[in-house]
């Protein structure tokens, strides 16, 4: 006797389940019920949970009975042929789809050579027990999970063309590669999940030696002809957005450049790319900090002492304007309309990146590096035939990580080049033989090794370097984003401390632990200067330790409380002034006793 | 006695020495070489103004984030699981009152160290509870009285009796009477005159873990035989009772809870015991942190007497300044109460003087130049 469930609901009891299991299984195969119903059995609770809702992912399996793939080779033939469609495999109850929780009833094969009579259903394809995005990764077998992991996140990150119309978007920041290529050794999901479209990187050249120790700790050494050819070489977009509000009170933005009357004018050349609008054209050239919107905001407070001020009217200027850091050329410009009828103004920025030191690439392996020097083609290393790499890396990225896959791909790709053939790397289906007779065929060692010779100095080197063809993909972290530094610069208004973060131009924290460390190597005079970034001098009145003011009618520093004008300067952190100042808001009087 | 005669000598040889400061492996050297430990040790001890107390958290904290979190568990071996790693070193510095696991390592005088006077003495030790020996208890209606019948078997291994079952049992249940009835039966029956079969079936599962033989607290036991001499480990511990046994080596006999250990023996075992689990813990991990360390954070924790917490409720809860104790945690509480007390920071440690904006009195701030005129 156990319980039923439809949907997590209980519906009711029943004494056979197993054979009520059966009975559903049965009947959806002869399609008597719906495919996406699924039903899953619970032993040690005696419970049947029926699933038909939505959002259950289902994967389709082989249905296998008495050991026997149900897919022969027959119906294979007459698929290839067009005779039967894949439709029709499933409403004969060949394939049939299964949610993660009937799968723990189920007893799958990977491979059809794997089946015995136990088993309930076989997997389409070995290279199906993995995911979409560790199938897109060639040769994932013969490299280590992690791998796989740091591989698949990658992609992620890789520029290329993320969608076809990109043209019409307005992301908010974006990155397409320029002369995007398909991998010379794919995967067939590349192709099944329609990526083929939307290729993601370039196949390089790279040779596995070090170079003048440019490329320690995963750096890249990159040929200087090759960046100028166009290697990796990007469009950064990024789209700025604006809004023309209406507010309470019959004020409004307006869209128009700003009359020298307006508060927080920004220098004429700011101004001067825009059109009579306000807004700027269409491929025009901004720079950092460029107006790209003219908007005057009415302002957001009126303070008294302003108020006072003669010849300045209650606007301010609240232009959009190029991120600091940043420029480019205007790609386009949207006007619309919001819900409330204000105007909705966005602008997008391109920018042209051409890699420089500094910038991120990887390989489908988790091989990241940045780029450690670019090096003049001449000076690079050379095989007999004058192939030259485009990028050098350090052979200490392999054996640690165990990369194999890669050196594979090295040697995969090599012989699809020389071949003019693309190389199959999906999971469980590369053949290595077949690449190294390629090789051989071509007239190169099977292993992809060849004579190098130094480039500089013309000599033959003494081993020989792995070289060959490689998939790399540019990773949107550019340096240009995030070089930052900083001496003096902005504080915060209420602390008077240093600013945070590059955007703001901030400083770097010396946080509690490195002040430990400081004190540790007794270095008390340093650790007061990094710590005096918003040192305050003020005066303190010697009998109530209350800070004193000047009274300007006396020409004196005096106490508030005593009114004496006994008092001692004293310099502080601002940021405990600031405390004591809470404190006393608080109708809590702490008192600086001075000598 | 003649290594003794020696050290005196080389003491003797050095002037105004601090041979006796040494290490005990260095006090022993003569002529050169003894100097030159003198000049080394000289050398490696600490400075004026060097910020010890910053040195030893780091040279204990940095390592504690590289041991691993999970303590390991041993499974199927023949051994006591005990707190290990990180867990074990935040429970000592910490200062809980009961350790996760308690455990003890006891050793046997001369005369006793046999296998057999070492399986009498763990029987003794061994928290027995009438369910270990029991074979069966029943409620005997027409009678009105329970009967528990014991496993003849058990109680050998348990080096008890029906009689010490039954006077342990009257001893610990004063409101029953119990009755011999054969070699491994045992009648008892509440005093009481009026009783019903609830009162009788309450005091059933209430005997079932009254102890009879054993030392409370100690749950598990193991005898091993380390080279030529039988130990007894224990998981549970319960320092006092298992000194008062006959047969215990009193002076090397271990267990790692250090509020027992402050109680039974004082603070400065306490101490000891202190430096001893966090150096273990340390050096079980792989981890090679200086002895002196520890040492000063073990003397931090108990110089007041009583055993202190590092953290909130302890050390750091209990310093002199405000705002050393206002940047820590609870900021608020401190404060508020720091308003009501009228409390007065004298400025005369670290962290209140990094907050102000001073000089930290550590290193370099120690000392002032004075210029001639």
């Amino acid at each position: 006797m156990g319980l039923v469930f439809v949907n997590g609901q209980l519906m009711g009891k029943v004494s056979d389940l197993e054979g009520l299991r059966k009975e559903i299984i049965e009947n959806r195969r002869k399609g008597r019920l719906p495919k996406h119903l699924n039903v899953y059995l619970l032993d040690d609770r005696d419970e049947l949970h029926i699933n038909i809702d939505g959002g259950r992912v289902l994967r389709p399996l082989i249905v296998v009975k008495d050991g026997k793939s149900l897919l022969t080779d027959e119906l294979k033939e007459k698929l290839a042929k067009g005779e039967i469609t894949w439709k029709d495999l499933f409403d004969k109850g060949i394939l049939e789809f299964l949610d993660a929780d009937e799968e723990d009833n189920a007893y799958v094969a990977v491979s059809e050579k794997d089946l015995t009579p136990e088993h309930t259903h076989l997997e389409l394809d070995p290279a199906t027990i993995l995911g979409i995005e560790a199938s897109l990764l060639p040769f994932p077998e013969k490299n280590r999970g992690d791998r796989l992991n740091y591989g698949s996140r990658m992609v992620v990150q890789a520029s290329g063309i993320y969608l076809k119309n990109f043209l019409i978007r307005d992301d908010t920041a974006s990155q397409l590669l320029v002369y995007p290529e398909l991998p010379m050794a794919e995967t067939q999901t590349v192709e099944a999940t329609g990526l083929a479209t939307h290729p993601s990187g370039q196949n390089l050249v790279i040779a596995v030696l070090s170079y003048e120790g440019y490329n320690i700790e995963d750096a890249l050494i990159v040929n200087k002809a090759s960046l100028e050819r166009g290697m990796g070489r990007s469009y950064f977009m990024r789209t700025y957005v604006t809004e023309a509000r209406k507010y309470w009170g019959g004020q409004e933005d307006i869209i128009a450049i700003p009359t020298s009357d307006i508060r927080g004018l920004r220098p004429e050349k700011s101004y001067s790319k825009l059109s009579e609008e306000g807004i700027i054209n269409v491929e025009e050239y901004a720079d950092s900090e460029d107006v790209l919107v003219a908007k005057i905001s009415p302002i957001r407070f009126i303070g008294i002492q302003e108020e006072l001020r003669i010849g300045i009217s209650n606007k301010r200027d609240n232009s959009v304007v190029v991120r600091k850091g940043e420029e480019g050329i205007v790609e386009k410009v949207i006007l619309t309309e919001n819900e409330n009828g204000e105007k909705i103004i966005k602008v997008t920025v391109r920018e042209y990146k051409v890699p420089e030191i500094g910038d991120k690439f990887a390989t489908r392996h988790g091989q990241k590096g940045v780029i450690g020097m670019i090096v003049p083609e001449e000076d690079m290393p050379f095989t007999k035939d004058g192939i030259k790499p485009d990028i050098i890396i350090n052979p200490h990225a392999i054996p640690s990580r165990m990369t194999v896959g890669q050196l594979l791909e090295i040697v995969a790709g090599k012989a699809g080049a020389l071949m003019g053939k693309r190389i199959d790397a999906t999971a469980f289906k590369g053949d290595e033989k077949e690449i190294r007779e390629m090789l051989k065929q071509a007239g190169f060692r099977d292993d992809g090794r060849e004579v190098l010779y130094d480039g500089k100095t013309g000599k033959k080197l003494e081993a020989q370097i792995l070289i060959g063809i490689t998939y790399y993909q540019r990773l949107y972290h550019l340096v240009s984003h995030k070089m930052h530094a900083r001496s003096r610069g902005k504080v915060t208004l209420l602390t008077k401390q240093p600013t945070e973060g590059r955007s703001k131009e901030g400083g770097l924290r010396f946080g509690e632990m490195e002040k430990d460390c400081l004190i540790a190597h007794g270095a008390a005079m340093a650790l007061k200067e990094r710590f005096s970034s918003d040192k305050y001098k003020f005066y303190v009145c010697k009998s109530c330790g209350v800070i004193a003011y000047e009274n300007k009618n006396k020409g004196r520093l005096e106490c508030p409380v005593c009114k004496g004008s006994e008092v001692k300067e004293v310099e502080m952190s601002y940021a405990f002034k600031l405390l004591l100042d809470e404190l006393l808001s608080m109708m809590i009087y702490p008192r600086i006793e001075v000598k | 006695m003649a290594k003794k005669s020696t050290a005196k000598q080389s003491k003797a040889e050095v002037e105004g020495s601090n041979v006796l400061m040494l290490p005990p492996k260095y006090q022993n050297l003569k002529g050169k070489a003894l100097e030159e430990a003198l000049k080394r040790y000289e050398k490696m001890r600490y400075e004026y103004g060097e910020a010890v107390g910053v040195v030893a958290a780091q040279s204990i904290s940095e390592p504690a984030t590289q041991i691993t979190l999970r303590a390991y568990h041993a499974a199927g071996r023949v051994q006591l699981v005990t707190t290990k790693g990180l867990p074990r070193l935040i429970e000592i510095f910490d200062a809980k009152k009961e350790p996760k696991t308690p455990s003890m390592t006891i050793y046997l005088e001369k005369d006793y160290n046999t296998a057999e006077k070492a399986h009498e003495i763990a029987s003794k030790i061994k928290e027995t509870s009438l369910k270990d020996v029991m074979e069966y208890d029943a409620i005997d209606l027409a009678e009105m009285v329970l009967e528990i019948k014991l496993n003849e078997e058990k109680l050998k291994n348990h080096f008890l009796d029906v009689n010490a079952v039954k006077n342990a049992l009257s001893k610990s249940m004063a409101t029953a009477e119990f009755e011999i009835k054969d070699d491994t039966t045992i009648i008892a029956k509440p005093k009481a005159k009026h009783y019903g079969i609830k009162d009788l079936q309450l005091m059933r599962t209430k005997l079932r873990d009254r102890h009879v033989k054993g030392i409370r607290g100690i749950k598990q036991i193991l005898i091993e035989k380390d080279g030529e001499e039988w130990k007894i480990t224990t998981l549970g511990s319960n320092l006092k009772k298992v000194l008062d046994l006959k047969g215990v080596d009193k002076k090397r006999t271990y267990t790692n809870n250090i509020f027992e250990v402050a109680e039974v023996l004082g603070i400065e075992a306490a101490r000891n015991l202190i430096i001893k689990e966090a150096l273990n813990t340390l050096r079980e991990q792989g981890v090679d942190t200086d002895v002196r360390h520890i040492m000063l954070v073990a003397d931090i924790m108990t110089h007041t007497g009583s055993i202190q917490a590092i953290g909130r409720y302890g050390v750091a809860g209990s310093k002199a300044s405000v705002l050393a104790r206002a940047n820590f945690e609870e900021t608020v509480k401190h404060l508020t109460k720091a308003a009501f007390k009228g409390e007065r920071d004298m400025l005369t440690s670290v962290v209140e003087n990094v907050i102000i904006g001073n000089a930290v009195p550590v290193g370099t701030g120690m000392i002032k130049v004075k210029y001639k005129d």
